[in-house]
């Protein structure tokens, strides 16, 4: 239980640093389809008996490269849901090969935080910190790329690079986070969350920090809920993702009533 | 002579059985139309830059599937509600903002997923099967019950007549707003109805072929299609045709591939569809490449 803790206040912070500049980017659809995608990677590592945490990142990062490469000559959204669905064919094809069908699959989607081993608490902690390191050092570049593409590209800031180290870092993220709270509770945190800090703030850092402390926020009531009445944590976690966002959006709304 | 050899390499093509399995009968008639609708809708999908939305739209599904399950309703009619009140949130939020679409879009499938994640979990353990994971989430192409045909039939004829009667306003506000607005075209109307058109489109398509082919179908051909032809009916026209080719070659594959390694099995439609479909995108892109080399090759002269 203290893992679970532990584990998923990485997953949480990371969720919410990353998310912002997903948000800000408008890259949903990309961490949506990543660890989803991902997650065909982790079947193929099953049949082959390899590492789900190898499989799942080798997947990873394929596909954010796939989604870079192919969004350069096409429209970006396209590009996504085509790797998106190539991944997931793949991984209809090695589940079918494989025995091993029901429990892993659903453990994959949803996670299984409740049951983290202390022996996963060390990578996710790793590649966490690899996540941040790497926001932090780009973030200035980032910023420029995401907000004022034209002045960023003018100042020797390729967009296409940013993009491509942008869905690297989402990568990791979600090659770290899919084993231990699955791909569907990752997304809910990394939209929701900093959705809903920039409708309090319009100021970045402030708006991240912020975010971090949402999605941790809402992630460990949802473990709390969770222990308390037994249903997925994956449930608490998107209800109180959207009811944040809800918040938010009120917040804004009541704000901009006042000043005007 | 030649007849004979023509036989035999129909016998290579097709293996023993196809042409009298009913499963097969289905498969080809089923996927034929949710090819030709996703198709349709498709273009519009990609010119409006709503891939997400109807990526999104197939999990939102899964979410109303697993909750039919729950009070008994039919599987179908759980896609259909689960989408349509998601096409109705993701409105509401505000997706006719091409800032805001992503976003919205992605809040509302982060909630249809905890839903999702609820009612699995309330079905698994309350009636232990969890064969219904998988059915919800992959579906087969070869396992739709022939009683779900006349439905699916009638939903395709919904949308492609949604899409008949909306055609000229979806497409003006589609290209510009701006045009559209100004020459009384209600943008947000006609975008809320198409929203859900791609809803119905995406439930039929995920509920018979799985929510991985529904992507594929809707996006892939389309965007292919697009790439091949500026004019839009045209561009219909070649995704429902890229669309039949891909599911109809598809399934012959996967009813031949029963001999193939590892053995004793099939492997899935939905790999081979998504690997063909993948190929008619890159494909359609050589044209493209073609033209603009031949052009800048002629500005250097």
């Amino acid at each position: 239980m203290v893992n679970a803790w532990e584990v998923s206040g990485i997953v949480a912070v990371v969720a919410g640093v990353v998310g912002f500049f997903t948000v800000l980017r408008g890259s949903a659809f990309a961490a949506h389809a990543i660890p989803n995608g991902a997650f065909a990677g982790a079947a193929g590592a099953i049949l082959v008996g390899g590492s789900t945490l190898l499989g799942l990142g080798v997947f990873a990062l394929a596909g954010a490269m796939a989604i870079g490469l192919l969004g350069r000559r096409g429209r970006h959204d396209v590009a996504t849901a085509l790797a998106l669905v190539s991944m997931l064919g793949l991984g209809a094809l090695f589940l079918s090969f494989s025995d091993q069908y029901g429990s892993e699959v659903y453990t994959l989607l949803f996670g299984e935080i409740l049951g983290i081993a202390s022996n996963e608490l060390a990578p996710t902690a790793v590649l966490g910190t690899l996540c941040i390191l790497a926001i932090t050092f780009l973030y200035r570049p980032l910023m420029l790329s995401s907000v004022l593409p034209d002045v960023g590209e003018s100042r020797g800031v390729s967009p296409f690079a940013i993009e491509m180290v942008f869905l690297a870092v989402l990568a990791l993220a979600a090659a770290m986070t899919v084993p231990v709270v699955g791909t569907l509770l990752f997304f809910s945190l990394a939209i929701g969350a900093p959705a809903a800090a920039r409708s309090f703030t319009d100021r970045p850092l402030i708006a991240m920090a912020l975010s971090a402390a949402i999605a941790l926020l809402v992630v460990w009531l949802a473990i709390g809920a969770s222990y308390q009445t037994d249903y997925p944590v994956g449930f608490f976690v998107g209800a109180g993702s959207a009811a944040c966002y809800t918040l938010g959006r009120g917040f804004a709304h009541y704000h901009r009533l006042r000043v005007a | 002579m030649s007849e004979r050899l023509a036989v035999k390499s129909l016998g290579f093509l097709f293996a023993a059985g196809f042409f009298g399995n009913q499963a097969v009968h289905i498969a080809i008639a089923i996927g034929g139309v949710v090819a030709i609708v996703a198709g349709v809708v498709g273009v519009f999908t990609v010119i409006r830059g709503q891939a997400f939305a109807g990526e999104a739209f197939g999990d939102i599904g899964t979410a109303g599937g697993s909750g039919a399950y729950l009070v008994g309703v039919g599987p179908l009619l759980g896609f259909v509600i689960g989408n349509v009140i998601g096409a109705g949130a993701m409105e509401l939020i505000g997706v006719q903002r091409p800032r805001g679409r992503d976003l919205a879009t992605g809040i509302v499938l982060g909630a249809a997923i905890g839903l999702g994640a609820l009612f699995l979990y309330l079905t698994v353990t309350g009636s232990n099967t969890t064969g219904a994971t998988q059915t919800i989430l992959f579906g087969s192409i070869f396992e739709i019950a022939s009683s779900t045909v006349p439905l699916t039939l009638v939903l395709g004829l919904i949308v492609l007549v949604t899409i008949a009667v909306l055609y000229r306003p979806l497409l003006l506000s589609s290209v510009s707003a701006e045009i559209a607005a100004a020459r009384g075209i209600a943008v947000r109307t006609v975008g809320a109805f198409y929203l859900l058109a791609l809803a119905l489109t995406v439930a039929l398509a995920a509920i018979t072929i799985g929510t991985i082919l529904s992507t594929a179908l809707l996006v892939g051909p389309a965007a292919a299609a697009l790439r091949l032809t500026k004019s839009t009916p045209r561009a219909m026209l070649y995704a429902a045709g890229i669309g039949i080719a891909a599911v109809w070659i598809g399934v012959v594959l996967a009813y031949d591939s029963d001999h193939w390694p590892p053995g004793g099995r099939t492997w899935p439609v939905s790999f081979f569809v998504v690997a063909l479909v993948f190929c008619a995108y890159l494909l359609s892109g050589v044209p493209q490449a073609i033209h603009a080399r031949r052009a800048s090759a002629r500005a250097e002269r």
